[in-house]
């Protein structure tokens, strides 16, 4: 390792911090997405609304029986196509994650609402606020501070799976890394670089996330 | 003010509600009791068409509940319901508890709703807790800011669904105090309890259930004293043996 090479690394940082920004931006929309989509399935199927939650069961299923790496691959070409014009891979592979992400945060989403007791319902509509009242305003709250640990979970794995955006060449982090170390020759420079910037994240991450576990569970 | 005529219920072959007919006046209390099991918090749960039926007709205040054309959502918020488990919002405090309703359904202004919950948390003797979440409160208090919550919204009557079941003995009676007081204010109430030195105080009548059929609607003095159902008799004389 006697000529390991950090120079490589130090002087292409603001390219490195670019693709580490696309990284950053796709998990969170996708998060944002994701989620919003998901409670939307998520409450079609609670509320056995007929033919939408059979639709809404069909969805998730369907998603969750793919590869990840196809469905980011399929929209890539599918977007523009429904579309009807070129709109970037950026795009294209965050209507990917959010269609496929939607499908795990309904399941998260799902078992939520299902934890809150049956008897909240009851005292929502006694005192005669509607379902979809009694959803926002009592059930969902509940929900989400119960899953809030399982879907800050679910964000790592998902900033984790970005890295797939490489099937369609998106230059998010690995992509820039990978460019550089093929341009100047530094393999292992660049690979061991990302692994520890991917792996301090996502530590740093699911150890924040313990900790509020922790502290969730004795409040 | 309540009119139930030969209402049916079953879950599945069960039934649960066997041809029940009963009606509770304007400011009339009553107490509705029986072994567990006998249909009691399924019949006032039919009250406010928290459960539907599957036959007969249950009206309120001239409102037929068993009715596809009702507005449910504002016939429930005519009808307060305790339950024997609180249910109060968790994620909210007292004063949001009691105050959700007024905004969401009656659309009460914030100031006008704060003034309603104060006045009822006067009331209910918990103004002290006002900021406290569910969590932070007793069985008792819990069950009183419940009281309140459904006062808030103005009901023509109240439904209780054994409101002391789930408390420590010692938390009882500020429970009891609270419904003794709504009671000789004039408040409509039916009130599933096996507190029977509730109903002795207060109730006008007293309705026994066993195996979904109503047995026994008498008032409360005939009720208590002699002629009445064996299955009452057995019942009283074990309740009330200790």
């Amino acid at each position: 390792m006697g000529d390991f090479d950090y120079g490589v690394i130090f002087n292409n940082i603001p390219f490195l911090w670019k693709g580490l920004i696309v990284t950053f931006k796709l998990t969170f929309l996708s998060i944002v997405g994701g989620i919003l989509l998901g409670t939307f399935l998520a409450l079609i199927r609670v509320a056995k609304i007929p033919v939408l939650s059979w639709v809404a069961a069909a969805y998730v299923n369907f998603f969750r029986s793919l590869p990840l790496i196809l469905v980011i691959f399929w929209l890539y070409f599918l977007v523009p196509l429904i579309v009807g014009r070129p709109v970037g891979s950026f795009y294209s592979v965050l209507v990917a994650f959010v269609l496929f992400e939607a499908a795990y945060y309904s399941e998260i989403i799902r078992a939520g609402i299902s934890s809150v007791s049956k008897g909240q319902l009851a005292a929502g509509r006694a005192i005669g606020l509607t379902y979809p009242q009694t959803m926002r305003y009592v059930i969902l709250p509940q929900a989400f501070r119960a899953m809030v640990p399982v879907l800050l979970t679910q964000a790592i794995i998902l900033f984790q799976d970005t890295s797939l955006v490489y099937v369609v060449g998106l230059k998010d982090f690995l992509v820039s890394a990978e460019l550089i170390a093929n341009r100047d020759q530094r393999l292992v420079e660049m690979y061991i670089f990302i692994a520890i910037v991917y792996f301090a994240i996502c530590f740093a991450a699911s150890l924040w996330v313990r900790r509020l576990q922790k502290r969730m569970a004795t409040s | 003010m309540i009119e139930m005529k030969n209402v049916n219920k079953f879950y599945g072959d069960f039934q649960v509600l066997d041809n029940c007919s009963t009606s509770v006046t304007k400011g009339e209390v009553v107490v509705v009791c029986g072994p567990s099991g006998s249909g009691k918090s399924t019949l006032i749960k039919c009250v406010n068409g928290l459960e539907p039926i599957n036959d007969g007709e249950i009206t309120v205040d001239g409102i037929m509940v068993n009715d596809k054309k009702t507005d449910q959502n504002q016939l429930r918020s005519k009808i307060g319901m305790v339950f024997q488990n609180f249910e109060l919002f968790p994620h909210m405090n007292a004063l949001e508890n009691i105050k959700l309703g007024q905004l969401k359904v009656l659309k009460r202004d914030n100031n006008a709703a704060n003034a309603k919950a104060q006045e009822l948390l006067e009331r209910v003797g918990m103004v002290d807790h006002a900021d406290k979440f569910p969590s932070q409160l007793s069985g008792g208090q819990q069950q009183r800011i419940a009281i309140a919550r459904g006062l808030a919204m103005d009901p023509v009557a109240m439904l209780f669904d054994e409101p002391t079941s789930a408390l420590d003995p010692e938390m009882i009676n500020d429970v009891l105090d609270v419904m003794v007081e709504l009671a000789e204010d004039g408040m409509t109430m039916m009130v599933v309890t096996h507190e029977m030195g509730f109903a002795q105080r207060v109730a006008d009548r007293v309705i026994f259930m066993d195996e979904g059929k109503i047995v026994e609607d008498a008032p409360k003095d005939e009720f208590f004293g002699t002629p009445r159902s064996d299955r009452a008799q057995l019942f009283l004389s074990k309740i009330l043996s200790h």
